[in-house]
């Protein structure tokens, strides 16, 4: 029986009663379950850890840290170096995440600041989720087939006038770095812009109230005072989006190139660490693998990395912008 | 004595104002859509005195004021018929934009709602909205210390105004808003938030800020009207013609509205028999 002392002393016509027996069982079964969910997914992230692990070891017993600083990849040698694959990865999301990244915050603010009617609104809103549904691999013919045709010209023009400078230093050959990096900033874009125009739209009314009533036109109220107000929610969209492009595998494996080349040439071929996994895979030798387990490890620790970064600049936009500790 | 207020074709008596008018609201009927919020009121605000609405819940003491610095513009449904002429120009005519009128004629509202920025940041946006060039420092401290919370916030002005209390951000949005010195300020139940301490503070400005300015106060607090108001308006609801429709009741000095009311409905509103 649960124990309630409160009921005999309280007046006779007092409808309180204590939770029942079968409440108190069904809280703490769903206490159980949800804790059971949490508890599953982290042992499954460290099971993957573990496996990767487990296979990478003596790839990295062989090259040790060395295996990130080389830059040779040559499976009949037995050399392997991941360094052009490590700046593939972050040089092509980092340019998908500052494109995409403007886009779809621009893409927020328009959705959510009443430039359009409301409905007109989720129209937009759709087709841009639509952007997410899209498969990889559709993006990747997409890119093969319209973009670096579309390209060609732009880059030519661009290396033949401003060729001494070092982001337009080669030609367009076909696939690189750029048509890549559009197409991941184009993949990118759902994310950033639905995340941020969930932050836009948690704004409170009084808010942008306060902003008008100050005298502010519009464009002062967005920048001023919406931008601030939604920025932690704004960063945490761009860390998803982040996170994304350093894992997309197919798009990528179609469109960059897969050179092992270090250059800051935005028209040069590269290659970034998913799609050298996803391009070498299926004819890779028992050794091959295992130093492909150690690149998908490195991989993993970036996309670690930028996470545990991304919060922390998360955290000190809260504390800044909205005083929460 | 006349009841007549109850039949939806009362119109009040002529509030006539015994000094300059800053504010001439002319209120033919406020609209959201096809509901009529408020209908045939002349409230003329006047300069160097403070100006309280009262009535019971839903009688548009909000609305009119939110119409004064077109704060109703935001909604998209609302449509305004009749005019307010501010220095002798309608703030409703067509070549005036309503984000011009709001720089002359602030606002501090019911909830308190300071940005997600620092305490200074607050109270300096509308210097540097209006391109203030003078010394901004000593604007924003003196903004803070007539809205009694310099004592407060004196020594964490770098942190962001969302951390400071409840009341203590009313007190900050009031800051903010006299930080510019409007010709007019209108405060919508500013003290609801407040406790009795701050609420007297606020009072206290109020009464100082009359000086300078002009002040409209919405207030659901009686006794506020009659220790701040210099005029007081009394609005009522009119519920004839289906919807609640709000309108002017009684318009007068604040001492003849509270001990020698002219209509029925005043007088049982003031005595508190109805709410």
């Amino acid at each position: 029986m649960v124990y309630d002392p409160f009921k005999h002393a309280s007046s006779d016509r007092t409808l309180s009663a204590p939770p029942s027996a079968f409440d108190y069982m069904k809280d703490k079964v769903f206490r159980s379950f949800a804790y059971c969910c949490a508890l599953a997914i982290i042992l499954l992230v460290t099971y993957i850890v573990f496996e990767l692990g487990s296979q990478a070891l003596p790839a990295i017993k062989t090259y040790g840290l060395g295996f990130v600083t080389g830059t040779t990849w040559d499976a009949n040698q037995r050399e392997f170096g991941v360094l052009p694959e490590i700046w593939g990865t972050l040089y092509s999301s980092l340019i998908a995440l500052a494109i995409g990244g403007v886009l779809g915050v621009g893409i927020a603010i328009f959705l959510t600041q009443s430039f359009v009617h409301a409905k007109l609104e989720l129209v937009f809103r759709t087709i841009i989720e639509l952007l997410a549904a899209i498969p990889s691999v559709v993006y990747g013919l997409w890119g093969i087939y319209v973009l670096i045709p579309l390209l060609r010209p732009v880059a030519q023009w661009f290396y033949e006038t401003l060729g001494w400078f070092p982001f337009f230093g080669t030609e367009l050959s076909g696939p690189g770095l750029a048509p890549a990096s559009l197409v991941l900033a184009i993949m990118i874009l759902p994310t950033v812009a639905a995340i941020s125009a969930d932050a836009f739209q948690r704004i409170p009314y009084k808010v942008k109230e306060a902003a008008y009533g100050m005298g502010a036109t519009k464009w002062e109220v967005i920048l001023k005072v919406m931008l601030p107000t939604a920025s932690s929610g704004i960063l945490a969209g761009l860390v998803l989006g982040f996170g994304r492009a350093l894992g997309e595998t197919m798009a990528l494996a179609m469109l960059i190139g897969n050179v092992n080349n270090i250059s800051l040439s935005l028209f040069a071929p590269a290659n970034t660490l998913a799609s050298l996994l996803a391009s070498t895979f299926p004819e890779a030798g028992e050794i091959e693998v295992q130093a492909l387990m150690y690149a998908a490890l490195v991989l993993l620790a970036i996309t670690f990395i930028v996470n545990i970064a991304g919060l922390a600049v998360q955290q000190y936009a809260m504390r800044k912008f909205e005083g929460k500790k | 004595m006349t009841s007549l207020s109850d039949t939806g074709e009362f119109i009040a008596k002529k509030y006539e104002p015994k000094g300059p008018v800053v504010l001439d609201c002319q209120i033919n009927n406020i609209y959201y859509g096809n509901f009529r919020a408020v209908r045939d009121s002349h409230v003329p605000i006047e300069k160097n005195k403070v100006t309280g609405f009262i009535g019971p819940s839903g009688c548009g003491k909000s609305t009119v004021l939110r119409s004064m610095n077109r704060m109703n513009d935001l909604i998209e449904s609302f449509r305004f018929d009749g005019s307010i002429q501010y220095h002798s120009n309608d703030i409703y005519g067509k070549k005036v934009d309503p984000v011009v009128v709001r720089r002359y004629i602030g606002m501090v509202f019911q909830l308190p709602n300071p940005f997600s920025m620092s305490i200074y940041d607050n109270v300096a946006f509308g210097l540097r909205l209006n391109g203030f060039k003078g010394d901004e420092e000593e604007m924003v401290v003196q903004a803070l210390k007539r809205a009694a919370i310099w004592d407060d916030v004196k020594d964490k002005l770098k942190n962001s105004g969302l951390s400071l209390s409840g009341g203590q951000q009313q007190r900050l949005c009031i800051a903010r808003a006299i930080a510019t010195e409007p010709d007019v300020l209108l405060m919508d139940e500013p003290c609801s938030a407040l406790d009795p301490i701050a609420t007297r503070q606020v009072e206290e400005l109020m009464v100082e800020l009359k000086e300078h300015y002009s002040v409209a106060l919405v207030t659901h607090n009686m006794q506020q009207a009659t220790r701040v108001a210099d005029v007081t308006a009394f609005l009522g609801v009119d519920i004839s013609q289906g919807g609640r429709t709000g309108y002017l009741v009684e318009m007068d000095d604040t001492q003849k509205i509270f001990e020698d009311p002219q209509q029925l409905l005043t007088q049982q509103y003031v005595r508190g028999e109805f709410s």
